[in-house]
């Protein structure tokens, strides 16, 4: 029935109800389109910023520059350790599809060793995830030329430039100047408990020794940024903004790299150190250790079986011996405890001893040998130190006894840190009743005391103290802390280094300086002075001591020859001295060890040849 | 006045009107506008979309010339061979990206789906016209059914994006009808019980993937929730004004992933901004309203619900895409109508205003008669 109805159409009724479900669908559609425009709005005005922050996070990236780190010259201005640009290929393993065909690939095209692929693995081991490592370093132009060619073949792999330390005269300066190598685990997690990983964010290398370690936070300088847009592939688009970065601070040394280079080349095969030092301001003028080895291994990056070498060698070429060598100081400590004898009254300028060519002490059997067996005969305190008399100085010993030796030796320096401005040294040893308690548990015997007054037993010094202790008589008193830095540059201003000095030693008579640095003048001017001959005809006054030290206690009734022994048994052979006599400019400190002869005939002649050059190179300057 | 009068009747004579005309021609010059910044300024791919614009505004005059008398007559066999189209493409379709959409003839390769984004309405349409309106249940149900075979044959393959707007083409011509309100809560009741069927056999990981991503971006702000945040970030990041044209950060340095296809209007926010939004959204109203008057003005029942339909479909293309890519609906992969890159939905859209202007043409001729 209905049926039928709807068969009468009627066109009214039917666009009546069309047009309210068209009017219905538009309310619809306006509050859609209001839904629609309230979400825009919300995203685009209400939320605006923090979507702002969120694009600008996903397209700028902040990437640190490091600072040029500061140079290093010697006191004349030449440079010692710079700064020198060198193309490396580097690769990226996370962005390197086939990392073997890759390597394999650049092998053939670079000419590129098994070896050096096989470091390449190693060092990716100790990387960051995502870190660029060095594949081949100090790549030749025509090489750099060759991969630019094919560059596009080789998807994470890139060359790049950039600047590596290199210290121009080599192992001659390697102790003190130190060098600069790759930070690793150790030293990111120093720079974090200092607070100070941020400014190394971009920095590859860190001074690991000497002056590049201790002055580390002046040559490092501060870390610029720079704001650079990228896409989602991580280019490169556009440099935004640029904060530079600060470069280091430039060091002057006191060091003189002819004056090394020279004592260097005299130590020739032998191992030992030398050190000059102006007495008056602690500047030190040169300073060895051998055997060396060549800091730009370390500041390109040096191989796992290079450094086991050094390691491994048994001649410790990375001990610097100049400070933490601890050699028996043997006779060239005789001026101080000469100085301690008047002072305490023990003796006078005028006391004579016997000497017979040994020294005994009263019940007991054991004989102390003077070097020179049938004895000096008479000696007074001179010639005990002219001739060096071991006899004068066991009787000395034996009479000021162990504890006022002590009190009195570390007011020199001896047994402790000079605080001399790089961070390896060490205190070596002054021995006393205490530290012998404290080191073996046994008390301590008069026996010893007597090896005490020619510098031997425990009694260690490193050669830069014995140059405090020597430039402390030659001061009467004044004791200086040696010194490598002399100004710190920071662009046209120039910073003088602190002179610093100690707690000087005071003489109840002043005079008793005088007789001892008497006695050190004709050690080297008159004809009886052990070191006479090494300064014959010198153009210069000048004063010294030498010393032999034994390496090993020799038996009583054997004979010592140096030719027959085990080579690491041989003497020590030392020297202590300074110039000009009256006024002096310079002490200098000998230390060989092992060698065939003693201070006089090894160590003393090197110190003249030194004194030599040194005058004739002041004098050229001074014409110039 | 004369001058307007003339080039009114040229438009007649041809089958345009000149306000939609007017409205679709400048949606495209904006599509062209922003598919060269989306591309980041490829002038290749600016070149087809301009072509694409070309074949689908000659497809919409060709089709607004056809006398609606043949459209109406051709509304049942077009909707046949759509679905056996469809069995073709469920039987022997090619496969790309998970989806059989595609159906190789040999010569030609065609997406049977959009001949039905046409054919659904326009049979709906005839089928609840024939005997006027409002129809009777049984023609209401019989119209449903109708519906729900190619709406069921399009998810399916799956292309959830297309099923529902087809689906909603059909439901529009049952609520132009005069469906009963009563009825329409029932659907709705039944539709939120299918909900559960839904997602536990007919939908697709994928597809599952998709919601779950839509209701928490951010639970894998790397992986599926990544379109979505980079999409939000860009047009939140357009502010008021925009970046500028080719200016747009998240979309020149590729940030933001199909950018110039169903993300194309992430773009467009973050170089023109909320004024540029709202102009967009005019335009699209302009049209639709002005879709609604042709179908306000429409003699025949047919005609209404079929220019009403397709109208509100166009509507629900606009709503789905803009909201996908602002957060508010899932991604379910339906491009921006006529901006977006891309030549298929492009074509099937201008061949529905092709209608459309045809309908409203049509009107104006009986009363010049």
């Amino acid at each position: 029935m209905k049926h039928k109805r709807v068969t009468i159409r009627d066109h009214h009724a039917e666009s009546a109800l069309f047009g309210r479900r068209v009017f219905v669908s538009l309310i619809i559609v306006v509050l859609a389109f209001g839904v629609l425009f309230t979400n825009m709005y919300h995203l685009q005005v209400v939320d605006h910023q923090s979507f702002q922050t969120r694009s600008n996070d996903n397209r700028i990236k902040v990437v640190p520059l490091a600072p040029n780190r500061g140079l290093i010259y010697d006191r004349r201005g030449r440079l010692l350790a710079e700064n020198r640009p060198v193309m490396s290929l580097e690769v990226t393993p996370e962005k390197v599809q086939d990392l073997t065909q890759t390597l394999t690939e650049l092998q053939q095209l670079l000419a590129i060793d098994d070896e050096t692929v096989a470091e390449f693995h190693e060092s990716r081991r100790r990387e960051r995830r995502f870190n660029q490592i060095i594949l081949l370093d100090g790549l030749t132009e025509q090489q750099a030329a060759k991969f630019a060619v094919r560059q596009h073949e080789f998807p994470g792999v890139s060359i790049e430039a950039r600047l590596v330390r290199h210290y121009p005269y080599g192992e001659a300066i390697t102790h003190a100047l130190g060098y600069v190598a790759k930070i690793n685990r150790n030293d990111l997690n120093n720079l974090r408990e200092q607070d100070k990983q941020a400014n190394y964010a971009a920095t590859r290398v860190i001074g690991k020794l000497g002056i590049e370690r201790y002055y580390e936070e002046l040559l490092h300088g501060t870390i610029g940024y720079q704001q650079v847009e990228v896409d989602i592939h991580g280019r490169n688009i556009r440099t935004l903004s640029v904060e530079p970065p600060i470069p280091g601070q430039d060091l002057h040394l006191e060091l003189d790299i002819e004056l090394q280079q020279f004592a260097y080349d005299l130590l020739g095969d032998e191992r030992g150190s030398i050190i000059l030092m102006d007495p008056n301001d602690g500047a030190i003028r040169a300073m060895v250790s051998k055997p060396s080895y060549d800091p730009n291994w370390f500041a390109q990056g040096i191989s796992y079986s290079q450094y086991q070498s050094l390691l491994s060698s048994r001649h410790s070429p990375l001990l610097n011996r100049s400070t933490q060598g601890g050699y028996p100081p043997a006779s060239t400590v005789k001026p101080q405890l000469a100085v301690l004898g008047l002072e305490q009254g023990i003796i006078t300028p005028t006391t004579k001893i016997w000497d017979p060519g040994w020294f005994q002490i009263d019940g007991v059997d054991h004989r102390y040998r003077d070097w020179l067996a049938w004895g000096h005969g008479w000696v007074n305190v001179t010639d005990a130190i002219v001739e060096s008399c071991d006899t004068f100085y066991y009787d000395l010993a034996l009479k000021l006894g162990i504890d006022s030796i002590h009190d009195d030796m570390v007011r020199y320096g001896f047994g402790a840190r000079t605080g001399i401005d790089i961070a390896e040294e060490s205190s070596a040893v002054m021995p006393s009743r205490g530290w012998k308690r404290a080191r073996f548990n046994q008390p301590w015997y008069a026996g010893e005391t007597v090896s005490i007054g020619i510098g031997q037993s425990y009694w260690t010094t490193t050669p830069i103290q014995l140059a405090v202790g020597t430039a402390v008589v030659v001061n009467r008193g004044e004791r200086p802390v040696p010194r490598l830095l002399h100004a710190i540059q920071e662009g046209e201003v120039v910073l003088p280094a602190v002179v610093e000095t100690r707690e000087p030693v005071t003489l109840k008579n002043p005079k008793n300086w005088d007789v001892v640095l008497r006695a050190l003048n004709l050690t080297v001017s008159s004809i009886k002075g052990t070191a006479h001959s090494a300064f014959k005809d010198a153009t210069f006054t000048s004063g010294g001591k030498t010393g032999t030290a034994q390496v090993r206690s020799i038996g009583q009734e054997e004979e010592y020859n140096a030719e027959e022994i085990d080579e690491r048994y041989r003497d020590n052979a030392m020297y202590v001295g300074y110039a000009p006599a009256d006024n002096p400019e310079l002490v200098v400190v000998i230390a060989v060890e092992n060698t065939i002869g003693g201070g006089g005939s090894v160590a003393a002649p090197m110190a003249r040849k030194l004194l030599d050059f040194y005058f004739e190179q002041e004098q050229r300057y001074a014409q110039q | 006045m004369r001058s307007n009068n003339e080039s009114n009747k040229w438009l007649q004579r041809f089958h345009i009107d000149g306000p939609l005309f007017l409205g679709l021609l400048t949606l495209a010059v904006l599509s062209l506008a922003t598919v060269y910044s989306a591309s980041g300024q490829d002038l290749a791919m600016t070149e087809r979309q301009l072509i694409r614009i070309g074949l689908a505004f000659t497809a919409m005059l060709v089709i607004a010339q056809i006398p609606l008398s043949a459209v109406e007559r051709f509304s049942l066999p077009l909707f046949a061979l759509g679905v056996v189209l469809l069995l073709g493409v469920l039987l022997f379709g090619e496969s790309s990206k998970g989806a059989q959409r595609w159906l190789n003839l040999g010569v030609v390769t065609i997406q049977p789906s959009e001949i039905m984004k046409l054919a659904v309405p326009m049979t709906i349409a005839w089928f609840l016209a024939e005997h006027g309106i409002p129809p009777t249940k049984r023609r209401m149900a019989a119209a449903f059914l109708l519906l729900m075979v190619p709406t069921l044959m399009i998810a399916k393959q799956p292309d959830l994006g297309t099923s529902i707007l087809i689906a909603s083409s059909g439901i529009f011509v049952l609520f132009l009808a005069g469906i009963s309100w009563r009825l329409i809560i029932f659907f709705a009741a039944a539709l939120g019980a299918f909900v559960p069927v839904l997602w536990l056999f007919l939908m697709h990981d994928y597809q599952r993937q998709r919601v779950l991503t839509f209701l928490d971006p951010e639970r894998d702000p790397l992986g599926a929730g990544y379109q979505i945040i980079q999409s939000k970030i860009a047009i939140g990041s357009g502010g008021v004004e925009g970046k500028g044209w080719l200016q747009g950060t998240q979309s020149q340095l590729e940030f933001l992933p199909e950018r110039h296809t169903d993300f194309i209007f992430s773009v467009f926010s973050e170089e023109f901004g909320l004024v540029g939004v709202i102009g967009l959204l005019l335009l699209y109203g302009f049209v639709v309203f002005r879709g609604m008057i042709i179908a306000m003005r429409a003699q025949k029942v047919y005609q209404k619900l079929l220019a009403g339909s397709l109208t509100l479909t166009f509507f629900v293309y606009v709503l789905v895409n803009i909201g996908m890519v602002s957060g508010l609906l899932p991604v379910v992969g339906v491009p921006l109508p006529l901006i977006s890159y891309g030549g298929t939905s492009m074509v099937t859209l201008l061949a529905g205003f092709g209608l459309l202007m045809a309908i409203a043409t049509n009107k104006r001729l009986v009363m010049h008669d």
